[in-house]
């Protein structure tokens, strides 16, 4: 039951160079336009980031194991968080799935040969190195202490550390994240294989269609509030200053505009990746495919009406908040009919447990949790309440950690036998999903806790009556974080002992388990023509029928 | 090395003929805000401007910017922008508004 | 597909696509631009509201001979780039070279006239700081922006004026073929970099001229 009409005498078993062997010398890797490879190229500076906000978080997590401020200074605690804040975001989430998986996928997914500007491609990957020595220069000048969200007139007029090059490191990051928003809508729009209409793209494709949208009309907005900033404190210009008749809100205001959307511009991807691995291991068909489309084309505009919410307690009109509720509350909808669609998905499916479904499914429970306090939040009394506390902190890392960078481990074992054409040890990486599961859970969920009970975030000392939740959470870190560095281990293992995969390991549907693993340099042997919809797992009479009575020793029964 | 997509009579005087007028046009609207901007308008003076400065962008994006050839998929990235102007003007006013009025009233 | 062009590149499978994709691309980044400069002008706009007659006392302070003959300037500069990137188009090698290089030349012209613009209004006192001339606290919000925005506008205007350049001289020694969609890429910049002045002058030099 293939879904794609291969033209037969494409060449199978003998192997064609893949882009990996296509040039050995680093000269061939810094110079390449081969989107698989910048992919590579963007994975390996992704992994030197996410090490450095992560030893940001540890020493956050450390100081926080007693009440009292004794491993770092009030400052040094300061700078600790925005560190972790800055790099994580804007330096690991925010470019995670669109610029590795999205990358080495979206062409291999519509059957083209590369991105549409494959030399824009590999620019934006040497701005975002541009902007991450930008960035690493200020940690080794002393870091910054604004937190990542640089509020005026902290950032502006009172801060010490160098918000200049921290603010200028996210500018140019923006740069690229922008290149790379361009690039996939017009490869999205331009290249796709014959027959491969816009309803029969994987959704993964869908994710970083949508999420190029937000890329491409939030970041400006981000880069002129930051560029703003910069012209206040560097040249002295009264922007935002109270002092001459300016307002600091306006500030809020632009940086929230990027800022809410940037929760979808790692969510969205996510959404992509997890509607694969559900479909994939339930042998389902995804259950409402146009409304998963939809669901997402709705939250990329209307994530952008909501920006307000984080603005409750600033100062604000209390009418404006009224509508930033209401408006919050209409784009949680789309997201609640995702959740509905992945568990109708497994509705009569065959469900295999293997590592990436594991990490699918754990996102699907701490997204559902991170969404839900998400609501909490979108109400005024309540956010009033827990407005700058630990709450708040819990509930945005269960969407971003629980739910994104669940959704990129998953994601990266799913395809890793087609990235690198080797198989990960299996039961390793159960133990390594289900652990990172945990491990978030220890962490995050005392912050619900002790947030509602008002423990203010942003503070290195605390009131004795908090330190159990602390220490829960502390040893939920190491937890965490030894679920985080387990697969870099076996993966990395594989690379080289790994059994070798086939060229669809999984039986997945799709175009990129159609080509060799790993792929040839071009792609596809023969350009792929699309006679079907996506995920075609089963045919189509034997989807779930809602209307019938369960059929007795069905479960399961597969044709 | 010939014309790909429009192999039509496009001479050197067919392409001044064809898109000097909308300079002028340009021009033209130029010296009307200039003039306007001088005249007692009162409050209607930073619509007027900022209409006509639209205007200008409009003539410009039509006939520089050739969107007046019917290509729907680059209209639609040109304009899509514009929506979401819009979305930042509004809800920011949507505060900037009512904020004055809370506290006039307290 | 007939013999490769020389402007043709992978992926793409033939030059009118290639062409037709690098607009729509060019037209995607100039919807980021256009979010870009909104940010600001929001920020502006919201200003002017709360402050108006500082803002409109500001206004005339500026130049209104600098900022008119530039306008005039840019609009000229849209004119001949429209007409080299539909001269590239057509073929009409000479005459897209030459209005390429009179498009690179008007912009240095908005640029030298911007600079002694910046000096007299240096010398003005119409610098935010402790010399600031004018009296209303809401002036120096103003020329904040002032000086943001047409700073922020020349650096687009100088990036667009090397890419001119670029063009001019790559297509006079033939190594880029004038098929190559770079000269419709360029175009639009130059258009939305032109259409940018276009509202920042009735924002910054028109108010308050009628008082
Ligand atoms: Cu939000």
């Amino acid at each position: 039951m293939s879904e794609v009409a291969f033209d037969p005498t494409a060449p199978h078993g003998v192997h064609p160079p893949s882009y990996l062997t296509a040039g050995h010398t680093l000269r061939s890797w810094l110079t390449t336009t081969d989107h698989k490879r910048i992919a590579i190229l963007y994975m390996l500076a992704l992994t030197l980031f996410f090490f450095i906000g992560g030893i940001a978080a540890a020493l956050i997590r450390l100081e926080l194991f007693t009440p009292a401020g004794d491993l770092l200074t009030a400052e040094g605690y300061n700078r600790a968080f925005t560190l972790h804040g800055v790099i994580m975001v804007w330096f690991f989430l925010v470019p995670s799935i669109p610029v590795t998986l999205g990358n080495f996928l979206v062409p291999l997914m519509i059957g083209a040969e590369d991105m549409a500007f494959p030399r824009l491609n590999l620019l934006s990957w040497y701005i975002f190195m541009a902007a991450g020595l930008l960035a690493a220069f200020t940690i080794l000048a002393g870091g910054v202490e604004t937190g990542w969200t640089f509020y005026t007139p902290l950032a502006t007029a009172f801060a010490n550390g160098n918000v200049l090059a921290a603010a200028g490191a996210v500018f140019v990051a923006g740069f690229s994240s922008i290149a790379t928003g361009v690039n996939l809508i017009a490869t999205i729009h331009t290249q796709r294989a014959p027959g491969m209409t816009w309803f029969r793209l994987p959704l993964f494709v869908w994710g970083m269609y949508t999420v190029s949208i937000v890329i491409v009309l939030a970041t400006p907005v981000l880069a002129m509030a930051l560029l703003l900033i910069m012209a206040e404190r560097g040249l002295g210009l009264p922007i935002f200053d109270p002092a001459h008749g300016g307002d600091p809100l306006l500030f809020q205001h632009l940086f929230w505009f990027y800022s809410h959307p940037a929760v979808y511009i790692m969510i969205l991807p996510s959404f992509g990746v997890i509607s694969e691995l559900v479909t994939c291991f339930a042998r389902r068909r995804i259950f409402g495919y146009e409304f998963m489309v939809y669901a997402m084309a709705w939250i990329s505009i209307v994530g952008f009406l909501v920006w307000g919410h984080h603005m409750f307690v600033s100062g604000m009109s209390s009418y404006a908040s009224l509508v930033f509720s209401f408006l919050s509350f209409v784009v949680a909808v789309p997201s609640a009919i995702k959740v509905f669609n992945w568990t109708f998905t497994f509705y009569r499916g065959e469900i295999g447990f293997a590592a990436p479904m594991l990490y699918a499914i754990g996102f699907i429970g701490l997204f559902t949790v991170g969404g839900l306090t998400g609501l909490f939040l979108a109400s005024v009394p309540v956010d009033v309440h827990v407005t700058d506390t630990y709450f708040v902190v819990a509930h945005f890392h269960y969407i971003m950690v629980g739910g994104a960078v669940s959704a990129f481990y998953g994601g990266l074992h799913f395809w890793w036998p087609k990235i690198t054409g080797r198989l990960y040890p299996e039961a390793w990486a159960r133990f390594a999903a289900v652990l990172m599961f945990f491990g978030f859970a220890f962490t995050f969920t005392p912050m619900f806790l002790m947030g509602f009970l008002g423990m203010p975030r942003r503070y290195y000392s605390y009131p004795a009556e908090f330190q159990i939740w602390h220490v829960l959470a502390s040893a939920g870190a190491l937890l965490l974080a030894f679920a985080y560095l387990l697969p870099m281990a076996y993966l990395a293992w594989s690379l080289r002992w790994g059994r070798r995969a086939g060229d669809n390991p999984w039986q997945a549907t799709g175009l990129e388990w159609s080509t060799t693993s790993p792929p040839p340099p071009h792609n596809f042997a023969t350009m792929p023509r699309v006679a079907e919809g996506p995920y075609l797992y089963h045919p189509a009479e034997t989807g779930p029928q809602h209307g019938q009575p369960e059929p007795e020793q069905k479960q399961g029964d597969h044709p | 090395m010939t014309a790909l997509r429009q192999p039509g009579p496009a001479s050197a005087g067919v392409l001044w003929r064809r898109t000097v007028p909308v300079w002028l046009v340009l021009l033209g609207l130029l010296g009307l805000t200039l003039a306007l901007a001088y005249q007692p308008l009162g409050r209607l003076a930073g619509p007027v401007a900022l209409g006509i400065a639209a205007l200008k962008a409009m003539v410009v994006a039509l006939w520089f910017m050739q969107l007046r050839r019917p290509d729907p998929l680059l209209r639609l990235a040109a304009s899509v922008s514009l929506v979401w102007v819009a979305f930042l003007f509004a809800l920011t006013l949507s505060d900037l508004l009512t904020r004055t009025a809370v506290q006039v009233r307290s | 597909m007939s013999q490769a062009h020389p402007a043709l590149r992978e992926p793409w499978r033939s030059l009118h696509r290639q062409r037709q994709g690098a607009s729509f691309g060019i037209w995607v980044f100039l919807a980021s631009e256009v979010m870009f400069f909104a940010g600001a002008l929001m920020v502006f706009g919201m200003l002017r509201l709360q402050h108006p007659a500082g803002f409109l006392a500001a206004a005339r302070a500026t130049d209104i001979w600098f900022g008119s003959v530039n306008t005039a300037v840019l609009l000229t500069s849209s004119l001949t780039m429209a007409v080299a990137s539909q001269a590239a188009e057509a073929g009409l090698r000479r005459l897209a070279l030459r209005c390429l290089g009179i498009t690179a030349l008007l912009g240095l012209a908005f640029l030298v006239v911007k600079g002694f613009e910046y000096r007299a209004d240096i010398l003005g006192g119409l610098v935010p700081g402790p010399t600031f001339r004018l009296e209303e606290p809401a002036a120096q919000l103003f020329f904040g922006f002032y000086w943001a925005l047409t700073g922020v506008h020349a650096v687009h205007l100088t990036i667009g004026i090397v890419a001119v350049a670029g063009l001019a001289w790559r297509g006079w020694r033939g190594t880029l073929p004038l098929a190559s969609p770079a000269f419709e890429v360029t175009a639009l910049y130059w258009h939305l970099v032109d259409l940018v002045w276009v509202f920042l002058y009735p924002l910054l030099y028109l108010p308050g001229r009628s008082g």
